[in-house]
């Protein structure tokens, strides 16, 4: 559904994304982490043209990307993506950010767009918030609150930049669980997270990243058992200190 | 003691009133249209397309560096050569002030939509909205709720700088007052009521203004 074949990308003069490639079939979730710097955020930014890159091709379900002749705001309306900002909008309430999209890009109507809201405001656990602004609502409810909006796009596939990295801890497995849930309900995820505990769980795929580079792509028993790398162990002997 | 005729003022209060009417029309028109156009030229400039941002920054560069009176007496002359026919001079002057307050209005609207995180951007893309519709939906709102502050206090700026039509014979407040002032020899009267006018309503204003800046930045 998504193929990633050698993108690279430069910020200027520095080689961010070095010959990045891999594949993310239907109904797949692969985790994708690596340092900080790595370019793991401008990766998954690629894969719906929020950064554009230089060389190379993605296309998702077999439309280009970088295409020239691509509508890029029609293809990203079919592809959530969740921040580790949140990024909720702070001048509406938590059901008109889930609308917006919704009755601007699809063209529902307001009913449609808030029955469909509270839908998801009850799948992710927030049922009775809607109403609220992001300011009232706790870390961890905005995040859900963004993920529900991603939802209601009706996504074939979804995109997470480190979604629990900007959460106290007692509330990333809040949104841990609706993610985890979201995997089992056959969505197709690219993960970007230090979780590890979540990779294990629920990874079918792991990608390590290091300095722009695509360093390894393992299914998820064989990237924890036997890491060729080096640096992927380095790496994960640090993090699962933790 | 000098002799302080308040009857001066209160015969002539419904002819100042006129006077105060056109000051605020004038005032309430040309700051609705310079911060719509300030703010296209904000998104002109901040656009990352050359011409856009050479049109923008040429337009700050030129009205900024003209004395607002030259420009109303300038249009009062060169908006009727343009259109090729009669323009009376409230719409001139209502031309000028627009043209030149929307420089100082893409300045405000400029540093507010760069308070705007790139994230807020990328939020409305990732949903599928296109430029405008971010623009209109997402970044804007926050943009001029912001900056509410600083656009009222340039708005009350603009209101006191609408005195300045006088130069081309449009009777509003300030010019009503020189009127009757002059007509019936009470200079003292009129002047001082005048200013005390402008400093009630000015001065009102920018408490305001604090104390919506407090609301909107807690
Ligand atoms: N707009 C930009 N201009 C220039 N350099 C950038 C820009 N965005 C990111 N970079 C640089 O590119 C590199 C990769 O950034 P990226 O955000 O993709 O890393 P990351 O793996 O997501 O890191 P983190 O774990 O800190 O989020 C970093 O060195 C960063 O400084
Ligand atoms: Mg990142």
């Amino acid at each position: 559904m998504i193929e990633i074949s050698n993108i690279n990308k430069w910020f200027g003069s520095f080689h961010v994304l070095k010959n990045c490639s891999t594949q993310v079939a239907k109904g797949e979730v692969v985790v994708i982490c690596g340092p900080s710097g790595s370019g793991k955020s401008t990766l998954i930014k690629c894969v719906n043209g929020l950064e554009p890159f230089q060389e190379g091709t993605i296309t998702v379900n077999d439309i280009s990307v970088g295409g020239k002749g691509t509508d890029l705001s029609k293809l990203r309306a079919h592809i959530g993506m969740v921040f580790q900002n949140f990024e909720l909008f702070p001048h509406m309430t938590a059901m008109q950010n889930i609308c917006l999209g919704q009755t601007k890009v699809l063209g529902r109507s307001t009913t449609e767009a808030q029955d469909r809201a509270n839908a998801l405001l009850q799948r992710v656990g927030l049922g009775e918030l809607g109403y609220k602004y992001p300011a009232e609502l706790s870390g961890g409810q905005q995040q859900r609150v963004a993920i529900a909006r991603a939802l209601a796009m009706d996504p074939i596939a979804m995109l997470f930049d480190e979604p629990t990295s900007a959460l106290d801890p007692e509330m990333i497995n809040e949104v841990l669980d609706v993610m985890q849930e979201l995997a089992r309900s056959g969505m197709t995820m690219m993960v970007v997270t230090h979780e590890m505990g979540f990779a294990r769980r629920v990874a079918d795929r792991v990608i390590f990243m290091d300095q722009g580079e695509i360093v390894e792509d393992a299914t998820k028993d064989d990237f924890f058992t036997r890491s060729r790398s080096e640096r992927a162990q380095l790496f994960l002997s640090k993090i699962l200190q933790h | 003691m000098i002799d302080f005729d308040f009857n001066a003022i209160i015969r002539n209060l419904p002819y100042l009133w006129q006077g105060m009417q056109l000051s605020l029309l004038l005032t309430g028109l040309a700051a609705a249209g310079s911060i719509v156009l300030g703010t296209i030229l904000a998104l002109m400039r901040l656009s990352g397309v050359r011409l856009f941002q050479w049109i923008g920054t040429a337009w700050v560069n030129f009205f900024r560096s003209l004395p607002l009176l030259l420009v109303i007496f300038w249009f009062y002359f060169l908006v009727p050569m343009v259109v090729q026919r009669q323009v009376d001079a409230f719409n001139s002057a209502l031309i000028g002030f627009v043209l030149f307050e929307a420089a100082y209005y893409c300045e405000i609207m400029r540093s507010g939509i760069l308070s705007i995180s790139r994230g807020q951007a990328w939020a409305g893309y990732a949903l599928g909205l296109r430029y405008s519709q971010t623009m209109r939906y997402v970044v804007l709102p926050q943009a001029f709720r912001n900056m509410l502050p600083i656009l009222l206090t340039q708005t009350i700026i603009l209101f006191q700088d609408t005195s300045l039509v006088f130069v081309v014979g449009l009777a509003d407040f300030m010019t009503s007052a020189v009127t009757v002032a002059q007509r019936d020899s009470r200079l003292l009267e009129l002047y001082t009521f005048t200013a005390l006018v402008y400093f009630a309503m000015c001065y009102g204003a920018s408490a305001y203004v604090k104390q919506l800046q407090k609301k909107i930045h807690r």
